[in-house]
């Protein structure tokens, strides 16, 4: 197929998300919106099978098997009362999927056959680090919601500051790929992989686990444009709009679930901050 | 030219997905919150397009996680969705028809 078709494809995808999102709001209308959403994302992947620039079929068709019958298996094994974990946990898979496809456009060749483009590098970046995040910062809400880790928040002295400095450093290691596109950029990636890994963790654990469906939340719109950012950088519209979609209603999302418990965002992100505070 | 191309895609996608979500009642909150994270696998699009792709091996490994990772998001996502929704739908049916 063209590359003409498969954008006009992508538009019909883009139209079907955005009403399939605003359905979504609303009562009579949520499984209908649901299900317009899933058309979407079933149209999107057909056409992009689809595409001339794919030649190898395997490796897709493992991994796409094996994902779908971890996903069938653990949508339906998840109990009702479990939802915001399970949530919380595709969420992470999401995210960990947009860290790997921004770390494997590192591959692709540059437009001129040799180095990676400046906003390609950047752009590669930021889906690493917004996945990173989103990833571990799943894991944590997961883990505490389940309490498989103390629910409570968790937090020590210096803890902004801690985190201040893997940003600091994130943003360090990214400036120098950038300076040297060619030198030591495996070692200068698997940096910034574990810095954001170690971001996430640190965003998550001092807030207490009755406030996790709104971290969710934020995640979740976080993962949206991780996606985008992915997007970007391999040049591909629909991740962008798609990606750009989540991570803006995901933020509205996220502000009407805070004002559903009369309490401000920055109120949930840095609560366990002020309780050791005046806990010390 | 791209990238002013991208540029306006990202913005005007930003303003609409500000716009979509208005009020929405808190039984909803949850559901609407997992059908978006559904929507956020689409980043599977481009893992299929990289695993498919004439890369290096260790890239086309990655991008064959991703297909896998990507693919339990969305999978997951769109039935965990509906089976909250179906739940809901039962509960409700009466106040949703008026």
């Amino acid at each position: 197929m063209s590359e003409e078709l498969i954008g006009a494809v992508y538009i019909v995808s883009a139209i079907l998300f955005v009403f399939g999102l605003k359905l979504l709001g609303s009562p009579a209308t949520a499984v209908r919106g649901n299900q317009l959403s899933t058309l979407g994302m079933l149209v999107a992947v057909v056409v992009t099978l689809g595409s001339t620039d794919i030649i190898d079929y395997r490796w897709i068709a493992i991994a796409a098997a094996l994902g779908a019958v971890v996903g069938i298996v653990a949508a339906q094994r998840v109990a009702m009362t479990g939802m915001p974990e399970m949530v919380a946990l595709f969420n992470g898979s999401g995210g960990l999927a947009s860290l790997l496809v921004g770390w494997a456009a590192l591959g692709m060749e540059g437009a001129e056959g040799d180095s990676q483009s400046a906003f390609t590098i950047i752009t590669v970046l930021l889906s690493i680090l917004i996945g990173g995040v989103t990833f571990s910062g799943s894991l944590v809400a997961w883990a505490k919601l389940s309490e498989t880790m103390p629910s409570g928040a968790i937090s020590f002295p210096g803890q902004q500051f801690v985190s201040l400095i893997l940003l600091v450093a994130t943003i360090g290691c990214g400036a120098a790929m950038l300076a040297q596109p060619d030198a030591g950029t495996a070692m200068l990636v698997y940096a910034v992989i574990a810095l954001s890994v170690l971001l996430g963790v640190m965003a998550v654990i001092p807030i207490g686990g009755a406030d996790m469906p709104v971290v969710i939340s934020l995640l979740n719109s976080y993962s949206g444009l991780a996606a985008c950012a992915a997007g970007l950088a391999i040049n591909n519209t629909i991740l962008i709009v798609a990606g750009a979609l989540v991570g803006a209603a995901g933020i509205i999302l996220t502000n009407i679930m805070c004002k559903a418990m009369n309490r401000s965002l920055s109120n949930v992100l840095f609560s366990g901050f002020t309780a050791s505070k005046s806990a010390a | 030219m791209e990238m002013v191309f991208l540029g306006f895609v990202l913005m005007l996608s930003i303003f609409l997905g500000f716009e979509l979500i208005s009020k929405v009642p808190a039984t909803l909150h949850t559901p609407l919150m997992s059908g978006a994270n559904a929507i956020s696998g689409i980043t599977v699009v481009g893992a299929i397009t990289l695993a498919g792709g004439e890369l290096a091996g260790w890239a086309t490994l990655l991008a064959a996680m991703a297909v896998f990772f990507a693919t339990v998001n969305v999978v997951g996502g769109y039935m965990v969705t509906d089976r909250m929704l179906s739940m809901f739908k039962k509960k409700d049916k009466p106040e949703a028809r008026s």
